[in-house]
């Protein structure tokens, strides 16, 4: 009875503080538009000059969706690049040649380096062959076939950590809301006045964790529908699942968010914590390869509650795992929320022993 | 007549600090009592230990024969703190219909409450508003009303007419006498406003965390031969 009493009075509050709800509900939304948009770009195709190209070398390059300049007579190689604003310079000679990389951007160096490569290889193993029609004919057609096990050839980097940027939004605002929340209850002397009415520390608890849990249910159906549905996020597994597991994540961070702002004493002090606790889970949530990282730091990833979400998350809606395939990091996820929740039974002993 | 709330030699540090040294005394019921004393004579610190959130390090504080803290036992406590502790996005009503909620009333009895509380404190015309838009007084008024809301028979008032005009002041202490003489109910109030002290029926002087002398105005002022109360306190803090 004073659980629900005290459930009506947060969803209350909240209502009427209209900014808070448009951070729950409109924020999250918003950037993961634009991080949709941002890594979704299409791909520049990489500018080539070439000088004493082969007819032949040039068709193929087109082929490898580059874009081809010619040139004659280039005395001063980098001048020339600047100037034409070229990605490589390809200066031809007999048989050999010598590739110019600008090299301002890794990634787009070492793929045009490749697909020069691959053509220049590939037209040495064709000098080498008979003029035999059909032996060129399956050269000319790929001699390597590839075989995807998650994903497609279209697969893109957004796809595969997607998943987890839903998990990190849910986590982060359901955090920072909760965490406040309290922390308002705690400045405004609410929370101190609550304790000389009969309610028990655990009614209090309850009633933050039913309350906000609450919305960040609301927000987290908001948040999977709309990256599946307008985003067209990769979910190959099924949504309930995905759902499933954001509640959880969401559970995880409301409790760990009410516990922190017992040791905030402020929201400038709340806010503090991101980067503590919010920040450093980015990096332990699959965007960057677990495996490669020191043996001390792997350890020390396990410690994340988002490095289990993120990896169950992947699991779902890319790798199209079932939930007896994932449940191993729900229980981990419950336990997390567990700890956090008694923490606070007895964090809330501050205000009154009973 | 057993005392409605006995303090036996309650002693509290808070780290190396002491706070209250052997505090011993008993209230009577249908008493209004003041703890007197200046800001940070300890007088909070044994209010809260009276309601139970805090737990004396020695000694023990019994109210209505319950040892505290007791938690059944705050039904019949209404407290109001020194700052005032009010959700400002909520109305008046919201309030005091949630606070109403977290006792032990049934829904008339709830409803009935509220319109007598909010009548009482003079705050019923603007029950509907948000108490951001309170001025001081009316939020005090309020955090009054929410201290009655449960028909308590225990009532706890930390300084409720600090920050607060002679007018207000004036109303909140007839009605404090009005319910005491009335209804029958034990008042406490905490104040450093030695006029406020003149209508208390007993009083008891902290200072620095020892009771300096308690008893009703009149006793104290023949004690020690001095015509208010404030020459009282000079005096006895010289003992």
């Amino acid at each position: 009875m004073r659980t629900i009493a005290l459930i009506k009075r947060i969803l209350l509050q909240i209502l009427r503080d209209k900014r808070t709800l448009a951070l729950l509900f409109i924020a999250p939304l918003l950037i993961l538009t634009l991080m949709d948009l941002v890594f979704n770009g299409k791909t520049v195709n990489p500018v080539l000059g070439i000088e004493n190209g082969k007819k032949q070398i040039i068709q193929s390059l087109k082929e490898a969706d580059i874009v081809v300049k010619n040139y004659e007579g280039v005395s001063n190689t980098d001048e020339v690049m600047l100037k034409y604003d070229l990605d490589g310079l390809l200066e031809v000679k007999g048989e050999k040649a010598t590739l110019t990389l600008l090299n301002d951007n890794p990634t787009v160096a070492k793929n045009l380096e490749m697909k020069v490569r691959q053509i220049f290889n590939k037209r040495a193993q064709l000098q080498l062959l008979d003029t035999n029609n059909i032996q060129r004919k399956q050269l000319q057609d790929a001699i390597i076939q590839t075989k995807y096990v998650y994903g497609s050839s279209d697969t893109e980097l957004f796809d595969t950590f997607s998943p987890m940027l839903v998990g990190f939004f849910v986590f982060f605002f359901v955090f920072l809301i909760s965490g406040i929340g309290l922390l308002n209850e705690r400045t405004t002397g609410t929370l101190e006045r609550l304790m000389a009415t009969p309610i028990k520390r655990g009614e209090i608890v309850a009633a933050y964790l039913i309350g906000y849990g609450l919305l960040a249910f609301l927000q987290t159906i908001v948040i999977v529908l709309f990256a599946i549905y307008v985003l067209d996020i990769v979910l190959v597994g099924s949504i309930w699942n995905v759902i499933l597991i954001n509640v959880i994540v969401a559970l995880v961070a409301l409790s760990l968010g009410i516990l922190l702002s017992s040791f905030a004493n402020s929201e400038f002090q709340m806010v503090q914590f991101i980067p503590l606790v919010i920040v450093p889970q980015i990096f332990f949530s699959g965007i960057f390869s677990i495996e490669g990282m020191v043996d001390w730091l792997q350890v020390f990833a396990k410690f994340m509650p988002l490095y289990y979400a993120a990896d169950a998350l992947k699991g779902v809606m890319y790798k199209g795992l079932s939930l007896s395939d994932i449940s191993q990091n729900l229980y981990i996820l419950l336990a997390f929320a567990a700890v956090f929740i008694v923490c606070n039974l007895f964090a809330l002993k501050k205000y009154r022993k009973l | 007549m057993n005392p409605s709330i006995s303090i036996q030699n309650v002693s509290k540090s808070f780290g190396k600090k002491t706070i209250l040294k052997d505090i011993h005394f008993d209230i009577q019921e249908g008493n209004i009592y003041g703890f007197i004393g200046p800001s940070g004579a300890g007088k909070t610190t044994l209010v809260k230990m009276i309601v139970g959130m805090e737990v004396p390090d020695q000694g023990a504080i019994y109210l209505l024969g319950e040892k505290m803290p007791n938690l059944p036992i705050l039904q019949e406590i209404g407290y109001m703190a020194q700052s005032d502790a009010l959700y400002n996005q909520l109305t008046g009503k919201e309030n005091l219909t949630f606070f109403a909620s977290l006792y032990k009333l049934n829904k008339g009895e709830r409803l009935r409450r509220i319109e007598y509380a909010a009548e009482l404190v003079n705050l019923t015309s603007d029950l509907n508003k948000k108490v951001s838009a309170y001025s001081g007084g009316m939020k005090r008024r309020l955090s009054l009303a929410i201290a009655l809301i449960q028909n308590p028979k225990v009532l706890i008032l930390d300084e409720p007419t600090v920050g607060i005009d002679p007018e207000l002041r004036e109303s909140i202490w007839n009605e404090l006498l009005r319910l005491k003489n009335e209804d029958g109910k034990t008042i406490i109030v905490t104040t450093h406003v030695m006029d406020e002290a003149e209508k208390c029926d007993y009083i008891s002087m902290i200072r620095e965390g020892s009771l300096i002398a308690t008893g009703t105005p009149e006793q104290l002022k023949k004690q020690y031969a001095a015509d208010n109360l404030n020459d009282v306190f000079l005096a006895a803090g010289r003992m």
